[in-house]
């Protein structure tokens, strides 16, 4: 492919990315077919129709198709030129929604705008792609020395805000995506402190919603005499470590007993704290101080939480009904009873995995992970290959998004992740995150196709 | 930069393959090791349909369908929907409170699940139907309708013989594993029903149908390749006279007693009544359950199929077949005769014979003509006598010709719980007098049918289908043909031919018994223009060790030559058989062999309608039941109003109870009253009247009373001022049961002992049922188990 006597489009364009692209799509559209067909339905004319979820997948991706040979006809520089604007449109897309008028409430999340005539927009969706493209570009900028604590903060804030402003919409799943992106930050030298730290403080916070705050303390103290115990030869030729274990019980003890009860008291919206709460499966009652107020929570209020945690639980449960009826081979294609006859809500979107686990099985599902575990193993391969440092931090940046979108989808729905709303990347139904993903990949690969330009 | 940390894309790498082989390993243990999902999955989307067949018909002779199916519609809910509809709505309709609502509710959850329809109110009255169906779509999808296939009679008879259909239990479940009844099936519980269940029911077939989440059936599963069809019962043909059913029914009305038909040319049962009876179609429809346990209740056992489960003593309508056996095998000729001038006195103490007149057995045709006790006592003991010196030898080779005879084993009739009736062999003997220490006349008195000698009607009847024939017999049964099936059958098809007694001792013992009817014992069963050969017969019996009235019974085939119909007609507690049990056979085969009943004799057939027999203690223990109920009741008020008086109730009774009676006033003229538990209301008790109170349960004329009471009840002496129960502490004055009719009662009934509570509890067991035999004692204590104690 690589032949610079050949001027066409192909040029150093990646085949195995798009073999792969059009793989999981097609296998998503068959997925989604397999979850809507009726016996008797008449497919032509469905598919001409575009009137059923899966007409309506292929006519996107016939459309995506045209946008990505658009993207591999385009200069990649203007990639690089255009990413801070992009981010600045991004962010301005953002907090659009908050102004009156303009956003537009679905299912209690704000993070949509009103385009009008039906149509909406989620700038949260997109905004990925220009904070990925910001990031990459304030790495791969000559006077950026990313080994210094000062850059690293500045990323971790393009990073952050939009994350920040997510959470602000209320859409928690989406805004977790932008964490993902210190992938490429650890890989462009980030300290692995940072990410164990933070790992680490994401582990206090759950385990804050999970466990009783004494218990919590207890479980703190054991593991900081433990490790004094550990480390007491240590001490004399590291005089600073002692005081660090200190510290950090210290902090860590804090937070799960202060802090985190405090931000959800006081700083978080209740709605949003339930909504927290409601990812581990907790219902989580307002401290005001006041025991009374506990008290006096209406009937009414207790059935109301109730069903709404057993909604969630129904999901995963069925879920997980489909894809271990599935066995070994599964049903075979168009068999299973629990993906075809509505058992699994958001068949379609979220759970779209289930029709793979049900039908082919254990199989299936290893031949499905498989291509998706060769898609990213084939990008990480591809950004190593990047001689531009903008080129290479998007292509792990891409590897992360679509690895964090998969993993957490895919725990979900074998009830390893709480339910938080985030697709399976090109297979799940829904033209704004079949469109995110192409516009990730081409872009990826058309820089790829230039890789031996430095970007700046 | 770059290159300085290029080791890190392993970690990555390393990071993103850690993560997919959590979730691979998460998926192994769903799908491989985990085996549950499979039928959750299953359970979920899986909807198994019974598809039930419609039940076969049973036709009589003449291709009348004796019942038929009609639809009707059960109230089913599915629990889970139920949220949102109009409770109050739905209550007022069938007429239950919420607290009722829930309960049901309750019950269908824990029976069938919340997302499965169970039966809410079944077999919906045609009113209730009416006004449902027109507001069901209020209350739908959680409650609909659904059809259920219901027997119907047209004739509105033959009940015990046609049997119940009923849900089946548990126990039913268990013993028919494998034939896939679910519990809310229903299946034959009794007679023919259940003896066919098999080629009635049908085979039901099975819709495997696949749901959605909301439990709506979305088409069938893999293209219907695992549904099986229904295939319907198979209709019964049946050799049952439909008319003479219904004739028969009418003429045993207010009679206890069975009547049994055979067409003895092939062993097809032409009427089978056992009385009382009921209508079948009493257990059918939204009351039945009601009326079940109604008529489990009734001391007459209207439920009970006396013509193939009784046991009766047959008395002289043995007499032909002992007959028989002395002129085949012991040195008589038909011209043996003896002296009888009304006692039989050669076994020690004098039996009666009930002719006197020297010659009535002078010879075999003569003696059985007249019935000769005397005759028969020593012709049996000369067949038992045969061998000198081996009175068990004798014994034996009598009973192998009973046995020949189609007695002491069971007939193999196509009806469920058939009994065997008794011939005794010489083990019983020994074991009751020891061996060698018994003899001929120790057994003399089964030489007239009584003794040990037990049949079933249906036994007797067969005999004189064997008599008819000149020697042999098929199988009593029900069934001729069942459409499309042609090896059940074939064991009815088979002669019998019971022994090689020559024709020509049947020809002598059918002459004689042409005699009873012409100028013997069973004049009453004379019909002008039918050759009817019959037996009389009265059986002695008794119930409980006390002697009851005898049994009526009249068995005879006619005509004469190539017998049409063999029939036995017995009354219980009637007395002599050639008053009640011989018209009513006479009238039979009238009908039968006539098809009506001519002029001159419609007067007769009126009287024996309207004749009326029921024993008096049936009578008595409904009256018990019936006050022992109002007895609670009133109790119950009475204990509700005494909680709020001072005295506690211990007090009041000792004040109030009575002296016991003193012992002398009462007379011990009657069997009946030598048992302190046993007060027969027939015994008339003439002497002394106590002030004494009067136990519940016997008539009080002077407190008679609200129920209904024939008017001409005669009552010589007073009556009893303020009869009381002691122990009961209500006015004995409430009798809201029936009385029979022609009791007379001069005087008071008193119990020989003193009336304590205990004791008349005690009273109470042995009247509310009265079995009307001994033998049939042990079938109905099992239904006296599971019958409702009152409580005095």
């Amino acid at each position: 492919m690589n032949n610079s006597k050949n001027p066409s489009i192909a040029k150093g364009v990646d085949a195995l990315s798009i073999w792969l692209f059009y793989l999981i799509a097609l296998i998503g559209i068959l997925s989604i077919f397999a979850v809507e067909y009726r016996e008797g339905d008449n497919i032509v004319q469905s598919i001409l129709g575009i009137k059923k979820e899966y007409s309506k997948q292929l006519f996107y991706l016939g459309i995506y198709s045209i946008l990505g040979v658009v993207i591999l006809l385009t200069d990649s520089k203007i990639f690089t030129t255009m990413a801070n604007l992009l981010y600045a449109l991004g962010i301005v897309l953002l907090l659009a929604t908050f102004v009156p008028g303009l956003g537009k409430e679905v299912n209690g999340s704000h993070s949509w705008i009103s385009l009008g005539g039906g149509f909406n927009l989620q700038p949260a969706e997109f905004c990925k792609i220009f904070t990925l493209l910001a990031l990459a570009k304030f790495i791969s900028r000559p006077e950026t020395n990313f080994t210094q604590p000062k850059s690293h903060l500045i990323a971790g804030s393009i990073v952050v805000l939009p994350a920040l402003i997510t959470i602000m919409q209320n859409e928690t799943g989406l805004a977790l995506v932008y964490f993902c992106l210190f992938i490429p930050m650890y890989r462009e030298g980030l300290p692995p402190s940072i990410l164990i730290i933070g790992f680490a403080l994401g582990v206090l916070a759950v385990m804050t919603l999970l466990l009783d705050k004494y218990i919590l303390l207890a479980v703190l103290t054991a593991i900081a005499v433990v490790a004094i115990i550990l480390l007491r030869r240590q001490f004399k030729r590291n005089r600073n470590l002692l005081s660090m274990i200190i510290l950090s019980w210290l902090l860590a003890s804090g937070i799960s007993v202060f802090a985190v009860p405090y931000v959800f008291d006081n700083v978080l919206q209740e709605y949003q704290a339930r909504r927290i709460y409601a990812l581990v499966g907790k219902d989580y009652v307002r401290h005001h101080g006041l025991k009374a107020e506990v008290q006096t929570l209406s009937e009414e209020d207790v059935k109301h939480r109730k069903a709404k945690a057993q909604s969630t639980d129904y999901n995963v449960k069925q879920s997980k009904i489909a894809i271990g009826s599935g066995g070994l081979f599964g049903k075979g294609y168009l068999k299973g009873t629990q993906t075809r006859y509505d058992f699994v809500p958001e068949q379609s979107t979220d759970f779209i995995f289930c029709t793979i686990g049900e039908d082919f099985g254990f199989a299936g599902c290893i031949v499905l992970l498989g291509l998706y575990f060769l898609l990213l193993y084939h990008i990480v391969t591809i950004a190593e290959r990047q001689r531009s440092a903008f080129s290479r931090v998007y292509a792990y940046g891409v590897a992360s998004i679509i690895f964090f979108h998969m993993a957490v989808n895919i725990c979900m729905t074998i009830g390893l992740a709480p339910v938080i709303g985030i697709t399976l990347p090109l297979m799940s139904y829904g033209g704004s995150s079949l469109l995110t993903f192409t516009i990730l990949i081409f872009i990826m690969i058309r820089l790829d196709a230039d890789r031996h330009m430095i970007l700046r | 930069m770059s290159v300085f940390n290029q080791s890190r894309q392993t970690v990555v790498r390393f990071i993103f393959a850690a993560i997919f082989f959590v979730i691979i390993a998460r998926l192994f243990m769903l799908q491989v090791i985990s085996g549950k999902y499979q039928k959750l999955a299953q359970d979920n989307a899986i909807l198994r349909q019974v598809v039930y067949p419609n039940r076969g018909i049973i036709f009589d002779r003449k291709g009348n369908a004796i019942l038929d199916n009609t639809i009707m519609y059960d109230l089913v809910v599915t629990p889970g929907q139920v949220k949102g509809i109009d409770t109050e709505a739905l209550c007022r309709i069938l007429k239950i409170d919420t607290a009722e609502f829930r309960l049901r509710i309750l019950n269908a959850i824990v029976k069938n699940g919340r997302s499965r329809p169970s039966a809410f109110e079944s077999l919906l009255s045609p009113e209730m139907y009416a006004r449902i169906s027109e507001s069901i779509f209020k209350f739908q999808p959680a409650f609909s309708l659904q059809e259920r296939p219901v027997r119907s009679y047209p004739y509105h008879a033959a009940a015990e013989l046609l049997g119940y259909v009923g849900e089946v239990d548990s126990a039913f479940i268990r013993r028919h594993e494998g034939d896939g009844y679910q519990s809310g099936d229903y299946a034959g519980r009794s007679g023919l029903e259940a003896a066919y269940e098999r080629e009635l029911m049908g085979q039901r077939g099975i819709k495997i149908l696949v749901k959605d989440n909301l439990n709506r059936p979305q088409g069938s599963y893999a293209n219907g390749q695992f549904d099986t069809a229904a295939i319907a019962g198979k209709n019964l043909y049946t050799t049952i006279d439909m008319a003479l059913q219904e004739y028969g029914e009418k003429l045993m009305a207010n009679k206890v007693g069975s009547i049994v038909a055979i067409d003895p040319q092939t062993g097809g049962i032409l009427a089978l009544i056992s009385s009382p009876t009921f209508d079948p179609n009493y257990l059918t429809g939204p009351d039945r359950n009601k009326h079940y346990a109604e008529l489990q209740r009734d001391p007459a056992l209207p439920m009970y199929n006396r013509t193939v489960l009784a046991l009766y003593p047959p008395g002289s309508t043995f007499k032909p077949l002992d007959a028989m056996v002395a002129l085949d095998q012991a040195d008589i000729n038909t011209s043996f005769g003896v002296y009888c001038a009304g006692w039989y006195n050669d076994c020690g103490i004098p039996k009666r014979c009930a002719e006197h007149w020297v010659g009535h057995s002078g010879d075999m045709t003569t003696a059985i003509t007249w019935s000769c006790n005397s005759y028969f006592f020593t012709i049996f003991r000369k067949i038992i006598d045969r061998h000198p010196g081996d009175v068990e030898g004798g014994l034996m080779e009598w009973k192998a010709y009973m046995n020949a005879f189609g007695l002491g084993h069971k007939l193999g009739i196509d009806l469920p719980g058939e009994k065997e009736g008794y011939i005794p062999d010489t083990a019983h003997f020994n074991k009751v007098f020891g061996r060698k220490r018994w003899n001929s006349c120790t057994l003399v008195s089964m030489g007239i049918g009584q003794g040990e000698i037990t049949e079933t009607p249906l036994q007797i009847a067969n005999s004189m289908c064997l008599i008819g024939n000149k020697g042999y017999y098929y199988t009593p049964h029900i069934v001729d043909s069942i459409a499309g099936d042609d090896t059940t059958l074939r064991k009815f098809k088979t002669r019998h031919e019971t022994t090689h007694i020559p024709a020509d001792i049947f020809e002598h013992v059918i002459d004689g018994m042409e005699g009873v009817v012409n100028q013997g014992t069973g004049q009453n069963a004379k019909v002008p223009g039918i050759a009817i050969c019959g037996k009389t017969g009265t059986a002695q019996n008794s119930y409980k060790g006390i002697v009851q009235k005898d049994h009526a019974l009249f068995s005879a085939f006619a005509p004469k030559d190539n017998p049409k119909i063999a029939i036995v007609v017995i009354c219980e507690n009637a007395g002599w058989g050639g008053n009640s049990a011989a018209p009513i056979a006479g009238l039979m085969i009238e009908k039968y062999l006539h098809d009506s009943i001519s002029d001159d004799r419609k007067a007769l057939e009126q009287r024996m309608m309207n004749l009326n027999l029921i024993p008096d203690r049936i009578y008595l223990a409904r009256d018990s039941i019936a006050k022992a109920r109002a007895l609670a009741a009133a109790e119950k008020k009475k204990m509700d109003a005494e909680e709020d008086q001072a005295g506690s109730p211990d007090d009041q009774e000792g004040q109030l109870a009575p002296k016991p009676a003193p012992g002398a006033t009462a007379p011990k003229a009657t069997p009946g009253a030598a048992t302190p538990a046993a007060t027969i209301p027939g015994t008339k008790v003439h002497g002394a009247m106590t002030p004494a109170a009067t136990t519940p349960g016997t008539k009080v004329p002077g407190a008679v009373t609200p129920g209904t009471t024939k008017p001409d009840t005669k009552v010589p002496g007073a009556a009893t001022p303020a009869a009381t129960t002691p122990g009961t502490k209500v006015p004995g004055a409430v009798t809201p049961g029936t009385t029979k009719p022609d009791t007379k009662v001069p005087g008071a009934v008193t119990h020989p002992k003193k009336p304590t509570s205990g004791d008349s509890s005690n009273k109470k067991k042995d009247t509310s049922s009265a079995p009307l035999q001994n033998q049939a004692i042990l079938n109905s204590s099992e239904q006296k188990k599971n019958k409702p104690r009152p409580i005095v």
